[in-house]
């Protein structure tokens, strides 16, 4: 029969030469190259103590920010939440009393503010609906756990730390 | 029999017997930092410094986890076959000599267990006698993969035990004689019976890969085909006495070698050392001696493990039946010729 296309190859096996046949000129070939990988670099990073630098746009764990003045800026808004894809974002809004003025920089703020770990995809969708600039992506990897609920962040996890006054 | 001999030959038999287990102990940690090296890795380095007390983890592991015995196991065998790997392992180091006498003032004391006239024989005996722990444990555990497992490790071993005799006749044509310790004397120096023998002891490895059921020739326990091979039944303990028979048999063979091939204590320059040292501290150099050769063969069986890859059945049974015992039979009758010449002339 014609072939109807022309990439057709005939594959000859050829019969083992007798290098090849006795093992030990390959054997040897495979012995050195194992050998110079003994003394080659790990590719090993110790993760808990040694940490890989990340990229400039990596996310990681969810920080909620504060002003200049130390306040909280996220005024419970819900953009977030309605841009997360995954739907981890939960938070209950409150109205600011006049005595809690430094603690919050908006009339009103997230008196709960829970983030899933376990369902947050680490887009980013959070972040960028954002309108007071108020959480970021920038934090190190979200840790293991061993129960579900502990991957429930609330607020004393994800606030930023007050300013140190000077 | 005075009683010091007893005590003194007590001493050593507890000494070896200790030496043998932490080294098979520290084999399991080394194959694993040499696995990791050769792969770019790290290795285990969580427990202690470097991962040193990896070992002593994993036997607390082993002694902790849960002992099953099969409800249609063969019980009694069930428990014997880890025994008996283990004990046929760990009876293979009484004939190796560990280093030359060591003269305390007007004692003499041998550093080797029994200087038997048949000692070659003997290392012989106790090796083939090591299928039946994998014999017994396979057959025990009433499994068909164990069952299969077993009979490779049966089969493989016949296979390669009679090149390994070809071998060793060769050898015992250049010594003639079979006492290991007499062996040993004769390679004083450089004499070295590789030197005499470069192809028996590329076979005799060869062999001792296989009989140590060894990567490439690891059949008995190929875990993609057979699950665990024979130790796929056994759980705790006694699968840690199988796995620790076999770096046990590693340590051993690596002893053989060294002994019979690569000069046991002997090393160039130990006429000048002896006279250095003096009569205590020389033969014990001449102990780190032989135990740096045996750690490289120790090394040199992980090394091969960790880069060539299984031997299909036909292909290892081609290998033993068909390569390495007609080059066993041609390497004994040339020996054979070349003595005889030598000898004439």
């Amino acid at each position: 029969m014609e072939p109807l296309t022309n990439k057709k190859k005939v594959l000859i096996q050829k019969p083992l030469t007798f290098a090849e046949r006795i093992y030990l000129p390959a054997l040897t070939k495979g012995l050195s190259i194992t050998i110079s990988h003994f003394f080659k670099k790990e590719a090993t990073i110790r993760y808990p103590e040694v940490q890989r630098e990340m990229s400039i746009n990596w996310r990681g764990m969810h920080s909620l920010k504060r002003d200049e003045d130390g306040k909280e800026r996220c005024t419970a808004c819900g953009l977030c939440a309605l841009s997360c894809p995954a739907e981890a974002i939960t938070m209950i809004a409150a109205e600011r009393k006049p005595e809690e003025k430094d603690l919050y920089r908006e009339e009103k703020y997230a008196s709960v503010y829970e983030i899933n770990m376990l369902r947050c995809i680490f887009c980013g969708l959070c972040e960028e609906a954002c309108p007071k600039e108020a959480i970021y992506l920038d934090g190190p990897i979200v840790p293991s756990d061993y129960l579900r609920k502990d991957f429930i962040y609330g607020k004393d996890k994800l606030v930023e730390q007050p300013l140190v006054k000077k | 029999m005075d009683i010091t001999f007893v005590i003194e030959k007590f001493i050593l038999v507890a000494i070896i017997f200790g030496i043998s287990l932490v080294i098979a102990m520290y084999s399991t940690y080394a194959e694993r930092k040499v696995a990791a090296f050769l792969q770019d890795r790290l290795g285990p380095d969580r427990a202690g410094p470097a991962g040193m007390f990896q070992p002593l983890a994993d036997g607390l592991k082993m002694f902790m986890k849960e002992e099953i015995i099969p409800t249609h196991a063969n019980k009694w065998l069930f428990m014997v076959g880890p025994g008996l790997a283990m004990l046929t392992a760990c009876i293979g180091t009484a004939v190796i000599p560990w280093g030359s006498a060591i003269t305390l003032g007007s004692k003499v004391i041998p550093l080797q267990v029994t200087d038997i006239n048949v000692g070659v024989l003997y290392i012989f005996g106790v090796v083939s006698l090591s299928v039946y722990g994998v014999m017994i444990g396979g057959w025990a555990s009433n499994n068909k993969y164990s069952l299969l497992s077993a009979i490779r490790a049966a089969s493989q071993n016949i296979s390669y035990e009679v090149a390994m005799g070809l071998a060793i006749i060769a050898l015992l044509l250049v010594t003639n004689t079979l006492s290991l310790k007499e062996i040993v004397e004769q390679q004083h120096g450089w004499r070295w019976n590789v030197l005499y023998q470069p192809l028996g002891f590329i076979l005799f490895i060869v062999c001792a890969f296989a009989e140590t059921n060894r990567a490439p020739f690891d059949l008995p326990e190929c875990e993609t085909e057979l699950i665990g091979g024979y130790h796929t039944e056994y759980s705790s303990m006694k699968l840690g006495f199988y796995l620790f028979a076999e770096y046990i048999n590693i340590f051993v063979s690596s002893a053989v070698m060294s002994t019979l091939y690569f000069g046991g204590y002997n090393y160039p320059g130990m006429d000048w050392v002896a006279s250095v040292a003096g009569p205590v501290l020389a033969p014990l150099i001449g102990t780190a001696v032989l135990f740096i050769k045996i750690f490289a063969f120790i090394f040199f069986f992980m090394w091969v493990r960790w880069t060539i890859p299984r031997f299909r059945y036909d292909q290892l049974m081609h290998l033993g039946w068909k390569v390495l015992m007609p080059l066993a039979i041609a390497n004994v009758i040339i020996t054979g010729i070349v003595i005889a010449i030598v000898e004439k002339f």
